[in-house]
């Protein structure tokens, strides 16, 4: 009789769950990740502390004047004297309401679009399109039914920002469709032109076409025939924007399926009906985020009006810095603009990308 | 039997070609009315307010120094050259933007689909900073916050007494000709011709016999090997100048300006951002059945992901990083803010100051800028064709 | 057709403009009082000349010139909007017609006069470039700055001066150049470069914005002269006039001893026959300017005369502290002379 020899038992497997499992599988599973994960580590600590420490735990947060703040650690002193500064300008302080109200109304007027049950979304769209900008000029310059007048260039910060980017955009957007559906013409002449006005302004840096709207458009004018120096900057911008905005609308034309421009000829639409009631709703439906995405990148850019003279945020801190009371705060100015700008840049990009999810409808293969 | 043919006949205005016609002639009209009207403009303005016109000034002498020219440079020279300066440093700046950016935005990107937990979000966390921050303020900050906080060149931090960073810049050793130098070049040809003439044999080995061989191990040899030889045997082809404190500043070697690190390193922070956003979704649009036929070919993981996906993923990654380059170009632009003497610091800002030819002056500034964003499109076109697919 | 029909809209627009000429002399005194304002370009901000305070009201001497300017014009020293611009925007902003007068501590050259459609109208402040150094470097005179880096300020004479300089001397020297005097100013602080190059005055003002201006010396040279003045646009000689004259009458004014103070007083019972005629009382010298009567009135009381503009923003009451050197009268050993109102 053989006596019966058991193997010895297989190790118990690898646990997949627990605390201990997730480290292994997510950053010790070989031996490069593991070197990885230490280098990480090393930055994150080379970075994160120091960084806290200068802009929380050190730093002086109550106060009235530069002699309060602690050297090692940020000075939010200067934001908070200087806060109205940055998002207002020099728009008068006791008008401010105003600009909180032109806000306030932009988001309650705004909001039954986002309610997905609102039924009359594009009645109501274009009739808050066409009253509001009124409704937020009259409210922001004045000089009407008792308001004061503030002229443009009182007003400046974040403010002017937003104002930049969104006016821009939506200056640009009609201007941009012509562009695209002329880039897709059938007509040669209309074709070159779209191009290279599109090509033109696309090759070109926006500082370059701000300086020249700001500084050189009067040479091009009638002598003695001049506008405000915002609305110019406006054009500048709105000029350029719509060769971007051009290209995202035409992406999305693109991605129509022939057979929809088909089934238009098929019914008797003639060149403008077929493309406003088949084509491009369907093609600005798909580009709504890479409108967004153009949107962001505007309002990056809106930073750059400092080379005409504009008080936007950015140029508001340098400004607030160089004041003697506050000098070397520059540091504490940047990292709140960087803020600031952070913080809505990164918002809308979440914002496209849930757009992106919810209207992936299946036009793409 | 009906005649079907032909649209019911109108009057010539609704007829498509006519219409067609009138429309282009038209909107050429317009836009050369338009065109013509705005030069006519200038020129009575121009004309009545007595401001010189033309180009003829580009022929004067500058008279002012430049802080950094990669030409000879006197103050004597005329305003062609410091256009050509303006030029030069234009590029230079795109070029190691370009070159930076896309090392760590490739990094990045590669990075953002790692397994491992922690890198894929530190990837994360620094894509989501740095392309949500305007440029600008980037640049700002780069320079004035970190460039000019280093202590001056009597302090300045050393390494190995060659390299020495200050707020002065960097300053390192500077190459210059020795007897050696001849035949190193020499030596480099030589070895450039005959790595070329090895792969192209490798290639067509492995074509024929499916042999591999180490291309790049023995090429690197090569490289190595043949010049280091003419330099034992010929002498040394350069001799290094160190570079030392004297007087107020360091004297010798070169010396990169703290404006042009700051500006290079800030828009290559800022595009290799996007670049990561573009790589990832790149090799994410790759099947995931490719890199299974390739992994039951026999492939392992590195030439799998050398071989089948990058290849395929670079179609879709090559036209958005083309805009992106051309985003850099024209963002060093911004490179004026920290005084970087660029084409719009340099030639539409000093030289435009000095002469007061506006329409001139942002002519040739924006012809330029046109000039290099139709050459990189041209490049990145170029190279995109090449790696299209061939459907057959 | 639609779209025909808008295209048609735009060219008669077009034409509409075209056809509306251009104009003579005289077109800038018509726009100006057609917008009721006069518009003025200055600096960026650079104390004791043009600087915002914290309201944003714009103060300095070549702001208090446009003042002057307004007042002069309009009888109101208020009616003026500023245009803060850098060095390199300046004369393309005059040129194209974005600002009305240019007052920005502009150095006079004969280049500006001739080739870039644009005249000076006289001389607010006579100046000379300098040098501001850290006492740290222990440099006595700009002799020594051999190899030095030099910050300078974009688009400006400073920029040729320096170059001059230092070929003149057999120097070698590496310019920094940025568009606004504060980032130099901060350039200078971080020891980016060893010395700032501007224009005296100008380096005091500067000087006083550093964290400790103490550490810092301006260097005993002049290395050029820099006469700033007011600036317009070239052929409308009667603006250029009434810019010309409303600053020396400030100078007049000093000169006769009218004050914001007395003026008034003096207009009514002064019985010298000068400052009878400069303030009005006797003869028209204002209409033939297209001036109102009262015009040196209304300058010396809204904006006090020369003296008293540079003392209340450069004087001895300020963080400047700048004597009147050659910016005092010619009667009293300077060289402010400005021609008799008659």
């Amino acid at each position: 009789m053989t006596t019966h020899q058991f193997k010895p038992d297989l190790p118990p497997p690898v646990a997949t769950v627990g605390v201990y499992a997730w480290l292994r599988a997510n950053l010790f599973s070989s031996v490069p990740n593991t070197l990885l994960t230490l280098v990480a580590l090393y930055l994150i600590w080379l970075i994160v502390p120091p960084l806290l420490s200068w802009a929380i735990f050190q730093a002086t947060w109550l106060g009235d004047s530069r002699e309060q703040c602690t050297p090692s650690g940020a000075c939010w002193l200067f934001i908070e004297q200087r806060f109205g500064q940055f998002m207002y300008g020099y728009y008068p302080p006791e008008l401010r309401w105003r600009v909180d109200l032109t806000v306030l109304l932009a988001v309650v007027g705004a909001a039954p679009l986002f309610v997905a049950r609102f039924t009359h979304k594009l009645r109501y769209g274009i009739a808050f399109l066409v009253l509001y900008p009124i409704l937020a000029y009259c409210l922001l310059s004045g000089g009407m039914l008792g308001l004061e007048h503030v002229p443009t260039t009182q007003w400046g910060g974040l403010m002017l920002n937003l104002i930049l980017a969104t006016v821009g955009i939506a200056g640009a957007l009609p201007l941009g469709i012509l562009l695209a559906l002329g880039r897709r013409s059938k007509l040669p002449a209309v074709r070159v032109v779209c191009v290279t006005f599109i090509e033109f302004w696309r090759g070109v840096p926006l500082i370059t076409v701000l300086f020249m709207a700001s500084v050189m458009l009067p040479l091009f004018l009638p002598e003695g025939m001049s506008f405000d120096k915002m609305l110019r900057a406006l054009i500048g911008i709105i000029l350029f924007e719509s060769a971007y905005v051009a290209e995202v609308v035409r992406g999305g034309m693109q991605a129509i399926p022939k057979g929809q421009y088909e089934a238009a000829a098929a019914m008797a639409l003639g060149y403008w009906r077929s493309m406003f009631l088949v084509v491009l709703p369907q093609a600005l439906k798909l580009v709504i985020p890479g409108l967004v995405n153009t949107f962001i990148a505007l309002f990056k850019d809106t930073s750059l009006v400092y080379i005409v003279g504009l008080f936007e945020l950015l140029n508001s801190v340098k400004q607030a810095s160089a004041d003697p009371k506050w000098l070397g705060m520059a540091t504490e100015g940047y990292v709140f603009a960087a803020l600031v700008f952070w913080i809505f840049c990164f918002g809308m990009s979440r914002y496209s990308m849930h757009l992106e999810r919810k209207l992936d409808t299946g036009h793409k293969r | 039997m009906q005649n079907h043919t032909g649209a019911p006949k109108g009057s010539w205005l609704t007829d498509p070609r006519i219409r067609a016609w009138v429309f282009q002639v038209v909107t050429v009209v317009v836009v050369i009315g338009l065109g013509w009207y705005l030069f006519h403009n200038m020129q009575v303005n121009q004309q009545h307010r007595g401001i010189t016109s033309g180009f003829g000034f580009l022929n004067n002498s500058a008279g002012f120094g430049i802080a950094q020219h990669l030409i000879d440079y006197t103050e004597a020279d005329t305003y062609w050259r410091v256009l050509v300066i303006g030029i030069l440093n234009t590029l230079l700046v795109s070029v190691l933007g370009i070159i930076l950016a896309t090392v760590l935005g490739f990094t990045l990107g590669v990075a953002r689909l790692s397994k491992n937990w922690l890198i894929n979000k530190v990837a994360t966390v620094y894509i989501e900073t740095f392309r949500n921050i305007p440029p600008l303020l980037q640049i700002l900050f780069w320079y004035f916050a970190i460039f000019l906080s280093l202590p001056g060149p009597r302090q300045a931090h050393g390494m190995l007494d060659m390299f020495f960073v200050s707020s002065r810049g960097l300053n390192m050793p500077a190459a210059l000709l020795a007897p050696g130098f001849g035949p190193f070049v020499v030596a480099v040809v030589v070895a450039i011709v005959a790595t070329v003439l090895m792969a192209r044999w490798a290639t067509k080995r492995f074509e024929q016999t499916g042999q591999p061989f180490h291309k790049f191990w023995t090429g690197l040899a090569i490289m190595i090997v043949v010049p280091a030889l003419a330099a034992l045997l010929f002498g040394a082809p350069v001799h290094w100048e160190i570079p030392a404190i004297r007087g107020f500043n360091f004297v010798g070697g070169w010396v990169l300006i703290p404006e042009l690190l700051a500006v290079v390193l800030s828009l290559s922070v800022y595009t290799a951002a996007f670049i990561a956003e573009i790589v990832r979704s790149g090799i994410g649009s790759v099947s995931h059945g490719q890199t299974e036929a390739a992994h039951s070919l026999g492939l392992r993981n590195g030439p799998t992901l050398r071989k089948v996906i990058i290849p395929q993923a670079m179609r879709v990654i090559v036209p958005p990083l083309t805009s992106q380059y051309l985003n850099l170009m024209k963002n060093s632009s911004l490179a004026a803010a920290v005084g970087y003497p660029e084409m719009v610091s340099l030639f539409s800002g000093t030289v435009l100051n000095q002469t007061g030819q506006a329409p001139e002056v942002m002519a040739i500034t924006m012809t330029v800028y046109l000039a290099i964003s139709v050459s990189i499109s041209l490049l990145m076109n170029a190279y995109n064709k090449r790696i299209a697919l061939i459907e057959r | 057709m639609k779209m025909l029909k808008s295209t048609l809209a735009v060219l008669t627009t077009a034409a509409v403009f075209g056809a509306s000429g251009f104009a003579q002399a005289g077109a800038t005194l018509d726009a100006v009082n057609k917008k009721g304002f006069v518009q003025c370009g200055v600096s960026d901000g650079l104390p004791g000349f043009s600087v915002p305070d914290a309201s944003g009201k714009i103060v300095g001497i070549d702001a208090d010139v446009c003042r002057a300017v307004a007042a002069a014009v309009f009888g109101d020293a208020s009616k003026v909007k500023f245009s803060q611009l850098n060095a390199k925007e300046r004369f393309t902003a005059l040129q194209s017609g974005e600002i009305d007068v240019l007052s920005r501590n502009t150095t006079w050259t004969s280049s500006r006069d001739a080739g870039m459609g644009l005249i000076f109208a006289g001389v607010t402040y006579y100046d000379g470039q300098g040098f501001l150094a850290s006492k740290k470097l222990g440099v006595k005179s700009a002799k020594e700055l051999d190899g030095a880096t030099i910050c300078i300020q974009a688009g400006t004479t400073t920029e040729l001066n320096v170059s001059d300089y230092f070929r003149a001397n057999g120097l070698k020297y590496t310019p920094i150049t940025f568009e606004t005097s504060d980032e130099s100013a901060k350039s200078l602080e971080s020891g980016r470069c060893d010395v700032l190059t501007s224009d005296k005055s100008q380096l005091f003002a500067q000087r006083s914005k550093l964290a400790n201006p103490g550490d810092y010396e301006v260097l005993p040279e002049t290395i050029s002269k820099e006469p700033l003045g007011p600036v317009v646009r070239k052929g409308d000689d009667e603006w250029l006039n009434i810019v010309k004259w409303s600053l020396f009458a400030m100078l007049d004014a000093e000169e006769a001893g009218v004050t914001s103070k007395n003026v008034e007083d003096m207009a009514k019972n002064s019985t010298n026959p000068d400052v009878r005629r400069m303030l009005g009382t006797d003869g028209e010298f204002g209409k033939d300017l297209q001036l109102r009567k009262d015009w040196i009135v209304q300058i010396v009381k809204q904006v006090g005369n020369y003296g008293e503009m540079f003392e209340r923003n450069l004087g001895a009451g300020t963080t400047l502290k700048i004597t009147r050197g050659q910016n005092a009268l010619w009667n009293q050993g300077g060289l402010q002379y400005a021609p008799p109102v008659r």
